[in-house]
């Protein structure tokens, strides 16, 4: 088990690396997040991160994270109190005070909000998340797939606006109305949920992946301060494998109710010449066929690095002639069960495909 | 005729131009007194075409002094940014990932006020007089001479960095302001950058700006002025005072440009082989496609229109290994007059093994016999595999592409390359740079976020002539504005959905009668 460690500034910057190449194509960008939060542990409270086995049984927390369009808050940035807002309203509803608070999603942008919520509340936040990479949805959450009610919700915005969802439906409903509250807002909002005891995060969270992504990261400012090989760090500090090497040859891209969904195509280069491979992608990336043949999916992480630098390639970046490493990963066994992956599966995403892990192909 | 003067750090070039072609150039050394450089260089234009000089229409000079400023971080102006937003954007602050000597630099100072708009163009908060008064009384209490005026989604609501701009020129009439819509994009942070860079630049723009002026007036000619920024476009000495940011690498710019021009390829590939890079763009309709990404400038992330440039370890003085299989990146530079096997020296350089084949000739091409022509011919190869997979790097489709090769070590560049129709190597490339400064046009450009089930077509008509409107009134003909770059990217994690619509028209400068 890993140990209590104290956030600093050097921390962010690797753990925003990490979660950029977690963020799998998708997740949003890190960079505004990672500035916010430094500032608010430079003004605020010293954050210290526990492992979930150190959070007492009896213990409340919930996950806190902006909610919005990345495109809008890179321009709209945010107060910075959204989400301590959104904590606060959601603390009076259940009429208790959270001792700790956990990331949502480990990949992109939510990785480093509740280093700032923990900043401005002095609250120490869990060493886990609900994913283990990124997914664009609120019921993909670990949390919800194992049982935790994703109700109550608190989404506030920056003006001050509180909307509490005290009850209701499934995951389904509250991510639909959760987001139509945040378009209303101006495009972000920042939002608490997921009210969970000790026993129930321990249950249900994908433990360890904070200090997972700091490593990952610091792996690879060590690799490219050395001039060393960056794509061999990921994968050895991730258990992947390097499954192509290539350039891309073609990007197709649509949008659908918000999405952006589509295709690339890689040519290989090096030991992969002679080789095509395809990759789908919503957001996130989702199937990778080798030659027509698929020999990953999701929920297993699906990395685009830049051949040279091992910078992730996000789906908004993609273009013709960029010269690419596809790193696959295997995901937490957590998102394997029957029960996640009718949520984080193939089929959730509308693939005719079972899912098919990393190296589990011939 | 059009003459064009490139100011750069070795030489000043100048070129005189009838429409696009070249009537006479010249190069004299830089000096540091920039001006007197100019005139010496119009003098000899003008010694060479005595009489084409009075008909001369336009004057346009490109120039690293900008970037130079910045870069060295001197004659910049003590500057604050005056951020129009709250309660949003508090999370980060002004120059919060600046790097420390810049802000020391700038004597940097950010404040946040109410005011700003939503992504539809609903009010944030509204700005008030009072709140901008005091906060401008302050900054004049402080000595600060520039301001920054950023407001959130400015580039798509402008007004309120415009009433903000009255309001603080009322009370302060001795500020510099520049409003961040004027020079650049949506991403606040990046334009608030730009914003703080270009106010920070001002004082010294009034002085360069004036300067060419007087260049120009001291030949007696009754030309304009104008400067060219980095997009392959030119601002009138006006705006050039108002918005010295935008000349930020316009020198890569203009040599593009000029081989777009001299080799009349409009869309294709350049490269620019000089004695340590090799530099390639890519031409859309004749002009330099933009890079992509944040562009980081002296340490500061912006959002300038940069060209999208890929630069190659590769130059005709580029070191070769004694085998000949590695090539680059190191180089002897302008060294190689004296180091190179060919000019009697024992390091074997790109343009040695060149020689060596027959590829160019050049120094003393006897002692290239010397050379072992195996080592010579497995460097040739190697060197064209490098450019072959720099021209597949920066191709945005599949398929053969035209390639216009520029720069003094053009030589390098093989006739049938992979991925490539036709290489092509214009006369006059020497001084492409100039003449691309010469034939720059003027634009204007929209961009906002639309909702997707609004009227596509009405609203691509509205921004279309939205940007060929702006591309006119910075000085454009206007029966030749042409529409360059129509981007439309879906804004995704939206459930209502948007799209982002970019749209930037060009046409060549109007002519004076």
């Amino acid at each position: 088990m890993t140990e209590v460690w104290t956030v600093d500034p050097d921390d962010l910057e690797s753990i925003a690396i990490g979660a950029g190449i977690l963020g799998t194509g998708g997740g949003g960008n890190p960079y505004v997040g990672k500035l916010a939060a430094r500032r608010a542990i430079r003004e605020g409270h010293p954050v210290r991160v526990l492992p979930l086995g150190a959070f007492p049984d009896d213990g409340l927390v919930c996950t806190v994270g902006g909610m919005g369009a990345p495109t809008i808050t890179i321009e709209k940035l945010a107060s910075g109190d959204e989400t301590v807002a959104a904590l606060r309203t959601l603390e009076r509803h259940v009429g208790r005070p959270f001792s700790a608070i956990i990331p949502a999603e480990i990949g992109g942008g939510n990785s480093v909000e509740p280093f700032l919520v923990a900043a401005k509340t002095g609250l120490p936040v869990l060493d886990g998340d609900g994913m283990g990479r990124a997914f664009p949805e609120m019921p993909m959450i670990t949390y919800f797939i194992y049982g935790v009610s994703p109700y109550p919700c608190a989404v506030v915005d920056d003006k001050g606006n509180e909307v509490l969802y005290p009850a209701g439906v499934d995951a389904d409903w509250l991510e639909r109305l959760s987001r139509g509250s945040a378009v209303l807002m101006g495009g972000h909002a920042g939002c608490a949920v997921a009210v969970m005891t000790g026993e129930e995060v321990k249950r249900t969270a994908i433990g360890g992946t904070l200090s997972m992504a700091r490593s990952l990261g610091s792996g690879v400012r060590a690799a490219r301060a050395a001039g060393r090989h960056i794509v061999s760090a990921v994968t050895g500090l991730t258990g992947g494998r390097q499954l192509f090497e290539g350039k891309i040859v073609s990007v197709e891209r649509r949008t659908e109710a918000g999405w952006v969904s589509g295709r690339m195509e890689l040519d290989g280069t090096g030991a992969d010449r002679g080789h095509v491979m395809t990759i789908a992608f919503r957001n996130e990336n989702l199937v990778a066929w080798l030659d027509g043949e698929v020999i990953i999916t999701v929920p297993d992480l699906i990395c685009v690095c830049h051949a040279e630098d091992g910078e992730p390639v996000t789906t908004e970046m993609l273009r013709y002639g960029y010269r690419v490493a596809v790193i696959g990963m295997s995901c937490d066994e957590k998102l394997r069960t029957r029960q996640a992956l009718s949520v984080v599966g193939p089929r959730a995403f509308g693939f005719d495909l079972d899912f098919v892990p990393i190296g589990a192909a011939p | 005729m059009r003459v064009g003067v490139d100011v750069g750090g070795t030489n000043t070039d100048a070129v005189l131009l009838e429409s696009d072609d070249v009537v006479a150039h010249v190069k004299v050394t830089t000096s540091n007194d920039v001006q007197a450089g100019i005139v010496e260089a119009l003098r000899e234009l003008e010694g060479r075409e005595p009489d084409a000089m009075s008909a001369v229409d336009a004057v346009v000079i490109g120039t690293t002094q900008f970037t130079n400023a910045l870069i060295e971080k001197r004659d910049l102006a003590p500057t604050a940014i005056l951020r129009l937003g709250l309660p949003a954007t508090q999370a980060v602050q002004p120059f919060d990932d600046w790097p420390e000597e810049m802000v020391s630099a700038l004597r940097a100072r950010g404040q946040l006020l109410p005011g700003g708009n939503e992504y539809d163009g609903r009010v944030i908060s509204h700005l008030t007089t009072m709140a901008l008064e005091r906060a401008v009384d302050e900054l004049l209490a402080n000595d600060v001479r520039a301001v920054a005026i950023c407001s959130v989604f400015s580039p798509a609501t402008p007004e309120m960095e415009l009433t903000a701009a009255e309001l603080v020129a009322k009370r302060a009439p001795r500020l510099e302001i520049t409003c961040s819509h004027r020079v650049g994009r949506l991403g606040l942070l990046e334009r608030e950058n730009a914003a703080a860079l270009n106010a920070s630049l001002r004082p010294l723009a009034r002085r360069v700006v004036s300067s060419f002026e007087s260049a120009v007036a001291e030949l007696r000619l009754k030309a304009p002025v104008f400067i060219s920024q980095n997009d392959g476009t030119v601002l009138n000495t006006k705006t050039a005072r108002e918005l010295p940011v935008l000349t930020i690498s316009s020198g890569p710019t203009n040599s593009m440009r000029g081989a777009a021009v001299l080799s009349g390829v409009a869309d294709g590939l350049v490269v620019d082989v000089g004695g340590t890079t090799s530099d390639f763009g890519a031409l859309v309709h004749g002009y330099p496609r933009e890079a992509p990404l944040s562009q980081e400038f002296a340490g500061v992330r912006t959002s300038f229109r940069m060209p999208d440039v890929l630069s190659l370890g590769l130059g005709g003085g580029s070191i070769v290994s004694g085998d000949g299989a590695v090539v680059g990146p190191i180089s002897v530079g302008a060294a190689l007059e004296r180091t190179g096997v060919v000019f009697g020296g024992s390091t074997l350089t790109a343009s040695d093994i060149a020689i060596a084949a027959g590829k160019a000739s050049f120094g003393q091409p006897a002692l290239g016999e010397e050379i072992d022509m195996t080592v010579a011919l497995r460097g040739l190869a190697g060197i064209r595999t490098m450019l072959e997979h720099a021209i597949d790097a920066m191709k945005l489709a599949r398929g053969d592409i035209q390639l216009v090769a520029v720069g003094g070590a053009a030589f390098l560049v093989d006739d049938q390359l992979e991925g490539v129709s036709k290489v092509i190597r214009p006369l006059h490339y020497e001084v492409a740079n100039a003449v691309g400064a010469a034939c720059a046009g003027v634009s204007g450009s929209v961009d906002r976020i639309i909702r997707y089930e609004a009227d596509r077509a009405a609203e691509l008509q509205s921004a279309i002539s939205g940007a060929c409107a702006a591309a006119v009134r910075a000085g454009a003909e206007e029966d030749k504005v042409e529409v360059v770059e129509v981007d439309d990217v879906p804004v995704p994690y939206l459930e209502q959905a948007m799209y982002r619509l970019v749209v930037r028209a060009v046409g060549p400068l109007a002519s004076r009668s």
